[in-house]
């Protein structure tokens, strides 16, 4: 048993209106120094066996087909632990 | 001659399929309802993919649907001509598809916007909007969250280039979508996507702002019978 992590990010180049939302709102609760925020999605997959080059390829065709539209978004594929 | 078939697709979470139907059979044409679970296009001249929140708009507008049974045969039917057109939910399912370059993203504004949109009909070669005027000038209502338009800078150029934007926002930019693009097609014509809605303005009846959303099912049924 192991556990891939999948991130999922904007691309830098789009507009993510929802973290500039997210960083106005923090100065308002008291949070100073942050210059920027970019918002994005976590997928944890548990895989029935070894976090092997072999299923690693397979979840990076996951996150290709699936879980990122790589129109609009970049992702990154890494194994926990 | 008998009357053209246009299927009308719903999706788990689909709103906007009775509309559509109903504005194919005020034109003239019969409306064959099409349900995603099924494998048959049942032999239908045109496919209108509706709005709506197909599967909850999970993962991301369209991304689930975009593999449902009834895509895989539209997929390939519309690569090979069959004229399809998607409005708002049916837009985001185009482009997910990969039918369409770009992507929809979250409105500018973070808010939903629901209004009567003015918009310039930019081309009229496709199978959807042959009954318009070039740069005609029309009103349909927009209803969304995530009506954003956007592409890389060499997609846009070449959708600029080759009069790929079929309508464009007027009056004020509902979402924010680069070039103020409110819907365009792909390199044959045959499939558009939008993020307005049509098929919500077609009879005075209803409050609607228009009837223009009619010429975009004339256009169909034109296009359809001088085929």
């Amino acid at each position: 048993m192991a556990r891939v992590i999948v991130d999922v990010m904007l691309k830098p180049e789009i507009l993510d209106p929802q973290g500039q939302a997210i960083a106005r709102a923090l100065p308002r609760l008291g949070f100073s120094g942050v210059s920027s925020v970019r918002q994005g999605k976590r997928f944890e997959i548990e895989l029935e066996g070894a976090a092997d080059e072999a299923a690693l390829a397979e979840v990076r065709k996951m996150a290709e087909t699936l879980l990122a539209n790589t129109v609009i978004e970049d992702y990154s594929v890494r194994v926990e632990g | 001659m008998s009357a053209a078939r246009v299927g009308v697709v719903t999706f788990p979470g689909t709103l906007d399929d009775q509309d559509a139907a109903r504005a194919v059979r005020l034109v003239g044409a019969q409306a064959v309802p099409l349900w995603h679970a099924d494998r048959d296009l049942n032999g239908v001249d045109a496919v209108f993919l509706p709005g709506g929140f197909s599967y909850g708009d999970y993962l991301r507008c369209g991304a689930i649907s975009r593999f449902a049974p009834l895509m895989e045969e539209i997929v390939p039917a519309a690569k090979a001509g069959l004229p399809v057109i998607g409005t708002c939910n049916g837009f985001q399912i185009l482009c997910e598809a990969h039918l369409l370059p770009g992507a929809l993203t979250r409105n500018g504004s973070l808010h939903y916007v629901c209004r009567d949109q003015k918009l310039r009909v930019e081309q009229t070669a496709t199978a959807w909007t042959n009954a318009f005027e070039a740069g005609q000038e029309i009103v349909l209502p927009v209803k969304h969250g995530e009506g954003r338009y956007v592409a890389d800078a060499d997609t846009l150029a070449a959708l600029e280039a080759g009069g790929h934007v079929v309508v464009r926002y007027l009056g004020g930019n509902p979402n924010g979508s680069l070039n103020d693009i409110a819907g365009i097609r792909n390199e044959a014509g045959n499939v558009v996507g939008l993020m307005p809605h049509p098929e919500h303005a077609v009879e005075e009846l209803v409050g609607a702002p228009s009837t223009d959303g009619l010429g975009f099912f004339t256009s169909i049924l034109k296009n359809l019978v001088n085929a």
